[in-house]
């Protein structure tokens, strides 16, 4: 017998590559797919399984967050570990009480409270949070907003900002939060804007900007709709499904 | 009505059907999540030895949700089959199961009971059956239907060819339509979830696949997975609307979460079926359903979540649908945990629609956020081939870029239809040989691409 040669069929789709970021002419062998397209996938399913299951830098967070000369809070939900969170994300949107003692403690009244949240993906927030803040915290302050402490909350869902934000009576809040991985990117933050925060609130009520990372929603371009749409949430008094993208900014 | 029973001297005590229901239930996170579930395995077992003795007249008495409450309800009680129930009036759940094993239980017999049966029964049986039961009592059941070609027949197995795209950008979307069809995909139907549910997005999308499907005559239909109402409007201005989709759950409350009644469902099917598309049928609705969804919406009224969507499967079948499906493992990890828990699933769900009398197919998928794999959607798609599902989906790479999660491939469909001797829709199988596509044998034929991409060449054009 001779030696086997062209092991995997050529791929005449190729060319349709150039619209679609699917997986398209990955090839067949047999019925299957080819071994390199296959251990590819397995690698993005395996970046996107770390992703989940990682675990936020709080203490390098703390030390960094230092520069915006602001409390630091270190907060927690009342899921206990990651099985937990997965399974009951109820307890993902309550801080534990740990957590509200330490809220209690706090000068309260200002005018926004910035919660960062691992949700999803704490390695997106290890990766990208200073960044974004580095550029939206000074518009903030430029603008003549009272910006309140910074709060780090592990294993931690988007509606916990609800209570983190009413205990410090804060008049909005901005939940900075990583987004489930999906096969391309697994390091996607989310950022949900809430004007007068509270319990109880349903995400109709919520502001959100998606997919910001490098080569997703660049974070400059993020801080920049966050800016906006925080402007123009305390302009008209409210937040969720009536407070539109007037300007366009948000349509891209 | 109290039901109870006692194991070692303890007196397991259920308050009603519809706790009974949920104690019974194999464990899933998202009853857990309700408060439902048994707090023993004892506790578990003892709730079906119980339902196993529950006679099935009690489920025509006993609402899991009120009558007065519901319009589920009341659709399914007011639709019960009265003489066709007579066969099996005696039975308890217990022996529901076993005369459904027996031999002597086939096809044609399961037929006659699909409508004798409500919901609550078929969700009853099923939590005191193993996978096995439920894979030898579903491929016993024939459900065919049609529109421009024929679904179900014994012996075929479809795929809807789902090549979304997160921009709808028509180009995008079309490279990937050509790759499935290339790969003997989109039977079942070309079925496109679109990024927003502009009217003018998705009569656009419609229009892209139906001078598709002229130009080369292929014997399928599409649909555009837009909102109820988006489509009814574009069906009203006569758009080229082959099936009207909808999301529904088995609760009425939930499915006024999804924007919908019965009674829209009702005006949106006479709408389709107006257009008088179909060649060799009129089923002219898709429906898709996923355990959750009434949790979710907080809408299930104590109810476990399999028994929710074993209600939906009334709802669909009032509108003689031509595909159903289970989105089983989208909903993620705080309703089925794993890949044993989405499997489970998707085995009771595609039991209790077959049984039911619905063309009913799966989407065997999962997000990153479950402890489930590929391996997973492997074993399950393997089963659901054994127990004769409809049709899968079909997906490049088994990678949904818009959706973001994760289902079946091409590749997958193939290696079902290989490995199990399952062939397309026998309408589309003749087209795909016609084209070159595949072979007599049902291989992909070397040359597959050649014909019609050379055809193609105008989508491309930038």
């Amino acid at each position: 017998m001779d030696k086997i040669t062209h092991v995997v069929e050529e791929q005449p789709l190729n060319f349709l590559k150039e619209f679609t970021a699917a997986r398209i002419a990955i090839g067949a062998t047999g019925n299957s797919i080819p071994t390199r397209q296959s251990l590819e996938f397995k690698l993005a399913h395996a970046h996107a399984r770390d992703a989940v299951y990682s675990i936020m830098d709080t203490e390098r967070l703390e030390d960094e967050l230092a520069q915006f000369h602001r409390p630091v809070l270190q907060l927690h939900s009342m899921a206990d570990n990651r099985a937990r969170y997965l399974q009951r994300p109820d307890l993902g949107r309550k801080p534990n009480q740990e957590s509200l003692n330490r809220l209690a403690d706090q000068i309260t009244g200002d005018d926004i409270v910035i919660v960062i949240a691992d949700g999803l993906s704490a390695i997106a927030l290890n990766q990208h949070i200073m960044a974004l803040l580095q550029v939206l915290i000074p518009k903030l302050l430029a603008a003549g907003l009272k910006v309140g402490p910074l709060c780090l909350v592990q294993q931690g869902r988007v509606a916990i900002g609800d209570d983190i934000a009413h205990e410090l009576q804060a008049k909005l809040s901005v939940v900075l939060i990583g987004e489930r991985p999906g096969l391309s990117a697994a390091d996607s933050m989310g950022a949900y804007l809430t004007y007068q925060p509270r319990p109880g609130l349903k995400d109709n009520s919520r502001n959100c900007i998606s997919n910001i990372r490098p080569g997703g929603l660049g974070i400059a371009t993020a801080a920049d709709k966050i800016f906006y749409l925080v402007q123009e949430s305390f302009r008209r008094k409210l937040s969720g499904v009536q407070l539109k993208d007037n300007q366009g900014l948000l349509g891209s | 009505m109290p039901y109870q029973h006692t194991i070692l001297g303890k007196v397991y005590r259920f308050d009603n059907l519809r706790i009974l229901l949920a104690r019974a239930s194999p464990f899933r996170t998202g009853d857990a999540l309700a408060g439902l579930t048994a707090e023993s395995y004892e506790e578990r077992v003892a709730a079906q030895i119980t339902l196993a003795n529950v006679p099935l007249k009690v489920f025509l008495t006993e609402a899991v949700i009120p009558y007065e409450e519901d319009e589920v309800t009341r659709l399914i009680i007011d639709n019960h089959d009265a003489a066709g129930f007579d066969l099996i009036s005696h039975l308890t759940v217990g022996e529901l199961r076993n005369w459904l094993l027996k031999h002597e239980t086939g096809t044609q017999v399961l037929k006659t009971i699909a409508d004798a049966l409500t919901p609550e029964m078929v969700a009853a049986v099923s939590k005191i059956m193993r996978n096995q039961d439920l894979i030898a009592v579903a491929k016993k059941c024939s459900v065919v239907t049609r529109f421009r070609n024929t679904i179900g027949l014994k012996g075929h197995f479809a795929t809807r060819l789902q090549p979304n795209h997160p921009t709808d950008d028509p180009r995008g979307i079309a490279a990937s339509l050509i790759e499935g069809l290339l790969y003997g995909s989109g039977d079942a139907v070309i079925g496109i979830n679109p990024a927003t549910d502009s009217p003018s997005a998705v009569y656009k999308i419609l229009t892209l696949i139906d001078n598709l499907r002229q130009q080369f005559d292929i014997p399928t239909q599409s649909c555009v997975l837009s909102h109820v109402t988006t489509t009814l409007d574009l069906v009203n201005k006569n758009a080229p609307v082959d099936l009207c989709f909808q999301s529904v759950a088995g609760t009425q409350k939930a499915n006024t979460g999804f924007g919908i009644s019965l009674g829209l469902l009702q005006e949106a099917y006479e709408a389709t079926l107006s257009l008088n598309r179909g060649t060799v049928g009129q089923n002219v609705m898709y429906f898709e359903t996923g355990q959750g969804s009434a949790l979710s919406a907080d809408a299930h009224h104590g109810v476990d979540q399999q028994t929710c969507e074993a209600r939906a499967y009334a709802v669909a079948k009032k509108f003689k649908p031509l595909l159903v499906n289970s989105v089983v493992g989208f909903i993620g990890p705080e309703y089925l945990y794993d890949g044993k828990q989405i499997i489970r699933a998707a085995l009771e769900d595609h039991f209790c629609a077959k049984l039911l009398g619905l063309p009913m197919g799966m989407d065997i998928c999962y997000t990153n956020h479950a402890e489930a794999d590929q391996d997973d959607m492997d074993n399950l798609l393997t089963l659901l081939g054994v127990a004769g599902c409809s049709f899968m989906m079909g997906i490049p790479g088994s990678d949904d870029i818009m959706l973001n999660y994760q289902s079946t491939s091409f590749h997958d469909a193939l290696y079902l239809r290989k490995a199990l001797g399952l062939k397309p829709a026998p309408e589309f199988e003749q087209w795909l040989i016609k084209q070159g596509i595949f072979d007599e044998q049902g291989n992909r034929a070397a040359t597959a691409a050649a014909g019609l991409l050379k055809n193609t060449g105008n989508l491309w054009i930038k």
